[in-house]
């Protein structure tokens, strides 16, 4: 039964894939100008660093740190389950009826109806951001860090894939949401690009704590870096991104699962 | 009779209130139209909000313990933020390639019909998009903005003229550049290209991820006079802060009204050469 299944997301996959070489021009453009987003996302931190030596009580090097750890989780994030941002036009147009009438599960047809192959080169160069960034910063290797340096993106990865699939379920609830998941997902990613300490009062509280996107980069870089964090958390807190990505999981697929639930056609 | 396409200048004499009319009958239908969107405009607003806040701590980072980075204070890019994200909606910096799709199905003939020519018709409706902007996402962030950080107030009466000259030059400035990349279907039928370009050139160089004077001088001047982004969002925010003497702000506005004046012309010329090689799927 898994087997027949396995076999028809292979088929769904393959299908996409073909479907979008087919056209190898508009591929080519795209795979550049979705690299370009991640770029220029990496520009702006080096031209704020142009005017200002640190920011946050961080230098360039150390900001990078938490750069490459944000760039490559969201990119390969987006690149595996960003699609569910179509989720309200399925919604809204009906589409979705077809998704659930089908033999599969709901979320992996979604994912793979339309995977986004063209922002494969955006994960790759967030992955180059971070093994440049984690060279240059001047960290003392142990055995300890090593597993981090692995262990941090991959969470990563789990929760800004997290914070897609349970923004898209406010559209079950409110069809005409539009990009107010945005606020969250690229908010969250502008968040995790810089060092916690630059942001303040309740907001800092509520997408670093509240949300938890400080354990996506910026903890974990403090441990990376064997630095003490200025707002008084202890260094173990760097180690608990894999615990928080799986909470954000398990609360997303909650959520996902409530939210089709509730989801009633537009024809009815 | 001649050809009917709609830019060939129609028989009659043309009436100027006739005209006046008709485009301000476009306006206010493009105003009505868009303002059926309210839940999708509130959805909006928040986002430009939450990114109001992320925007501006960032730069209050920047700025650091001195307060100060680029010739701006921290109540300058207070304001900077907040009322760019407002801008970014009235602007529509990025809009849906809603034209360009028209153009791959066909529905633009029914568009070189009408006793108007297509570039003023879809400006006027956009202007008319414009204003319903104006009241559902700029005063949202420009009202909150202020409930949580200090922001800086222009202190010359000039400049609140001076501005809504220059944000109302960018509306149409900004129109007439999404034009030109949706026009380019006349020619390509798939925009994704051109859309993709414009998406990532006019964030970064309109202002959007950085304010541009963070760059270095000389490469700030050459954006400005050689390229229309800076027009777009930055110069109307510089306006605004008075970061210059009235007399560079009036030459700023100056800089954009050639800008878009140019940038409609190339519109213009763009549609007659495309509406001579169009052949609509099935006509």
């Amino acid at each position: 039964m898994a087997d027949h299944r396995l076999r028809a997301y292979g088929a769904l996959l393959g299908a996409q894939a073909r479907s979008q070489a087919a056209y190898r021009a508009s591929f080519a453009v795209d795979l550049v100008g979705n690299v370009g987003a991640t770029v220029f996302d990496v520009v702006t931190v080096l031209v704020i660093f142009g005017v200002t030596r640190e920011l946050g009580g961080f230098t360039l090097r150390e900001t990078l740190v938490m750069v490459g750890l944000s760039a490559c989780a969201f990119a390969t994030a987006d690149l595996l389950v960003g699609n569910v941002e179509r989720l309200p036009a399925y919604v809204r147009t009906g589409l979705f009826d077809a998704v659930l009438l089908r033999p599969l599960g709901a979320l992996p047809q979604l994912l793979l109806m339309d995977l986004p192959l063209r922002k494969a080169s955006r994960a790759v160069f967030g992955l180059a951001v971070l093994l440049v960034a984690l060279a240059r910063a001047g960290i003392e290797w142990t055995p300890g860090r090593v597993a981090l340096a692995v262990a941090a993106p991959l969470a990563g990865v789990v929760f800004f894939g997290s914070v897609f699939v349970a923004t898209a379920t406010v559209s079950f609830y409110w069809t005409e949401s539009g990009e107010l998941a945005n606020s969250v997902t690229y908010g969250g990613r502008d968040f995790t690009s810089y060092p916690v300490t630059i942001f303040d009062g309740w907001f800092r509280a509520a997408f670093a704590y509240g949300m938890g996107f400080a354990f996506v980069s910026y903890q974990p870089a403090l441990a990376l870096l064997g630095r003490a964090d200025p707002l008084g958390l202890p260094a173990w807190m760097g180690w608990a991104s894999p615990t928080v990505a799986l909470v954000a999981a398990a609360l997303a697929a909650t959520a996902w699962r409530v939210g089709v639930r509730h989801y009633r056609s537009t024809g009815s | 009779m001649g050809s009917v396409t709609a830019t060939v200048a129609p028989p009659t004499e043309s009436n100027v209130i006739l005209w006046f009319r008709t485009f301000g009958a476009i306006v206010r239908s493009g105003f009505r139209r868009y303002a059926t969107y309210r839940q999708a405009a509130l959805a909006g607003a928040v986002t430009n909000i939450v990114f109001g806040f992320l925007r501006c701590y960032i730069l209050f980072g920047a700025a650091g313990a001195a307060g100060t980075a680029a010739g701006y204070d921290r109540a300058q890019f207070a304001t900077f933020v907040w009322a760019g994200q407002g801008m970014l909606a009235v602007i529509l910096l990025w809009g849906r390639p809603e034209l360009a799709e028209r153009i791959r199905t066909g529905d633009v003939a029914s568009d070189l019909l009408r006793p108007v020519h297509p570039v003023t018709s879809y400006l006027a409706t956009d202007l008319g998009r414009a204003g319903w902007a104006c009241v559902s996402r700029l005063l949202p962030p420009v009202l909150v903005g202020p409930l949580f950080f200090d922001v800086y107030l222009p202190a010359r009466w000039s400049t609140v003229p001076l501005f809504v000259v220059s944000a109302t030059v960018a509306v149409v400035l900004c129109f007439g550049c999404r034009f030109l990349v949706n026009a380019t279907a006349y020619w390509l039928q798939d925009v994704r290209g051109p859309q993709i370009l414009w998406t990532l050139g006019s964030g970064v160089l309109a202002g959007l991820y950085f304010p541009l004077p963070f760059l270095p001088d000389a490469l700030f001047l050459a954006l400005q006079l050689a390229t229309p982004f800076p027009s777009l969002l930055q110069t109307p925010l510089d306006v605004l802060v008075e970061r210059d003497p009235t007399g560079v702000q009036a030459g700023l506005v100056g800089l954009q009204v050639g800008w878009a004046v140019a940038i409609l012309a190339l519109c213009r010329l763009v549609q007659r050469r495309a509406e001579r090689r169009l052949v609509v799927q099935g006509g």
